[in-house]
């Protein structure tokens, strides 16, 4: 029933406000990243870091939010990138920007089959104790195959060129953050026009009924899968980009708390949207920088107060609840 | 020879420490239908409580028990009539942020109350030392952490099997809706195995703790571990959740003994070979 709604609600809606919802999304991207070049230029690496954990959440609003596969080993996609793009720099002295971030993304995606053949097998508990194995596998591997990845010690090494051979990395950040606002403006308009197409369209009837889905002669497990390696792809752009401006790659990139604040992030934010995963994203990080610094175990309190907070009182996260508030200002509370 | 008996005597030990507090998650698992995060961290509060009660207060080791497992469950009703009452029926994704969010907030309170160090819990004089079994020696707690969880293997099966108690248990299992319909009181089933539960958690914790040792990460750390257990066993199945724990504690024990520098490697891959074979777990029914 609400799957035929929605889709009735999303084809009635003339291609070109679609559109322009789009160009608004990427003026809304480009204005705070331009804020936040012109308020925190002391900071920007903390800016770049929020700009590459942004493309790990959208990457698993894609799989959760549209899919309905919860998981929490989606770091593992978002490491891999980091990983291949660090190992092509330190290890083969392939040092193009450009190269290690299609390096990422070719890793991240085929991280993500991976993990899609193995998750898709099962539902609910095994499945998301499968995605809690994979992560701990991927950060087992990547600890011991220490030659290859550093171990504990972390990657570094990875020195990359100037971007286009013009636009040198500094000291400051300058060049990282741009290419990070860069790849994330690519990347969101490449996932708006998938999430709006009909395949994005199959992944939202999934979620709401797989078996109905089956009845209309699609296989769900197929198109599940193809959303991970998207997914995947997203995931390892955000790593290669983490992996190109810190110029090291940690062991914290595969760990099961990188998986879980990205799920946190998505779910503040509100899943089931881009801009959502973009907003809790943002509030998240800036808000754990500011806590964090601190005291780290009231953070942690913190996290777990906000999200049962969230769950109880505000179950579409931040932007979902406001977007519901300013359409539909009479049915607020629906 | 020597090493495959010691291997087993230590998968054995650990295997049951596993047991005694992933059953009462299993068992609320396949009745509730909630996945719960947060079991580790009731294990670990009982940890805590023992430790201040036979460390600090300098009381007996048997009164530390008792006291962890009775003071655990008053901690846990309150959060369970308040927070887990809101996630029955709720979808997975819910259940696992609420659940996580009680996990991270417990491992802050227990940090900011007792510090971050690791706390031991001092055993009492009959529980120190070691016996001889022949082809070696063995801590007796390692001996009384088995006992134990025969003991509770045992009289969780002759409380489930043989009581009426059980009885209502089992139907509420199956069929929560028909149960009630048949004048099964099945909020306080729901609630007494929720307390048994976490009561088993408090208790593994304490005579777990030389294994598990308790530390303000506990909860997060083992967590894993206590959901995995319960996945590749089957929720709410007893002898599916002892199988489980007796392999994958075979497994752990094995891997760390003949390769310790690949750590939990197969531990993992086991994990997940076996979830992929068996997507209900071991002793899963179909739904």
């Amino acid at each position: 029933m609400t799957l035929a709604v929605n889709t009735q609600t999303i084809l009635s809606r003339p291609r070109g406000r679609s559109f322009r919802r789009d160009l608004m999304g990427v003026a809304v991207i480009a204005v705070f990243a331009a804020a936040g070049y012109i308020l925190f230029p002391d900071n920007l690496a903390l800016l770049t870091r929020i700009l590459s954990v942004a493309l790990l959440v959208l990457a698993l609003d894609l799989v959760t939010g549209y899919c309905g596969v919860a998981t929490l080993g989606h770091a593992a996609l978002f490491g891999s990138g980091a990983y291949a793009a660090g190992i092509l720099s330190a290890h083969y002295g392939i040092n193009d920007p450009l190269l290690m971030t299609l390096g990422g993304i070719v890793a991240g995606a085929v991280a993500g089959l991976l993990c899609a053949v193995i998750m898709l097998r099962a539902h609910g508990l095994p499945q998301l104790v499968l995605s809690i194995a994979l992560i701990y596998l991927f950060h087992e591997l990547a600890n011991k195959t220490s030659s290859w990845t550093g171990g504990s010690d972390g990657l570094s090494g990875i020195m990359p060129d100037p971007v286009f051979g013009l636009y040198e990395f500094d000291l400051f950040g300058h060049t990282a953050y741009f290419f990070g606002v860069a790849l994330l403006l690519i990347a969101f308009v490449l996932l708006r026009l998938v999430v709006r197409s009909p395949f994005g369209m199959l992944c939202r009837g999934i979620k709401e009924d797989p078996l109905r889905i089956r009845a209309l002669g699609a296989s769900p497990n197929a198109a599940l899968a193809k959303m991970y390696v998207i997914s995947g792809a997203v995931a390892g752009t955000g790593g290669a980009l983490s992996a190109i401006s810190t110029q090291v790659v940690a062991l914290d990139a595969l760990s099961f708390t990188q998986s879980a604040e990205a799920l946190v992030m998505l779910v503040l934010g509100g899943t089931g949207s881009l801009f959502g995963a973009l907003a809790g994203t943002l509030i998240f990080m800036l808000f754990e920088d500011y806590v964090s610094a601190a005291n780290p175990f009231h953070w942690l309190t913190m996290v777990g107060a906000l999200l049962i907070a969230v769950v109880l009182f505000a179950p579409k996260g931040i932007y979902g609840t406001a977007a519901a508030y300013f359409t539909r200002p009479g049915k607020a509370n629906r | 020879m020597q090493t495959v008996f010691s291997i087993a005597i230590d998968a054995l030990a650990y295997g049951m420490v596993l047991f005694v507090i992933s059953i009462g998650l299993s068992v609320t698992m396949g009745l509730m239908r909630v996945v719960n995060l947060a079991h580790g961290a009731f294990a670990m509060i009982g940890g805590y409580i023992a430790s201040y009660v036979a460390r600090d207060l300098g009381l007996g080791y048997a009164l530390a028990v008792i006291a962890a497992v009775v003071i655990t469950i008053f901690i846990a009703i309150p959060i369970e009539r308040l927070l887990y009452r809101r996630i029955y029926g709720q979808p997975e994704l819910t259940q696992v942020l609420m659940t996580i969010g009680i996990t991270f907030c417990i491992i802050g309170i227990a940090n900011y109350a007792m510090g971050p160090t690791l706390k031991t819990i001092p055993l009492a004089a009959p529980l120190r030392g070691s016996v001889d079994l022949g082809f070696r020696t063995i801590s007796i707690h390692r001996l009384f952490a088995i006992i134990c969880g025969l003991a509770v293997a045992l009289g969780l099966w002759f409380a489930i099997e043989k009581t009426s108690f059980g009885v209502k248990l089992r139907a509420s299992v199956d069929n929560a809706a028909m149960a009630a319909a048949l004048g099964v009181r099945t909020e306080i089933v729901y609630a007494i195995s929720f307390a048994v539960a976490v009561g088993l958690a408090a208790f593994g914790g304490v005579v777990g703790a030389e294994l598990l040792p308790v530390e303000p990460y506990y909860a997060l750390r083992y967590m894993v571990t206590f959901l995995v257990v319960v996945s590749v066993g089957g929720a709410g199945s007893i002898p599916g959740a002892l199988i489980a724990c007796l392999l994958l504690g075979a497994i752990d024990t094995t891997g760390r003994y003949l390769m310790p520098e690949f750590g939990e490697f197969f531990f993992y891959l086991a994990v997940i070979a076996i979830i992929c074979v068996f997507p209900r777990g071991l002793a899963g029914r179909i739904k």
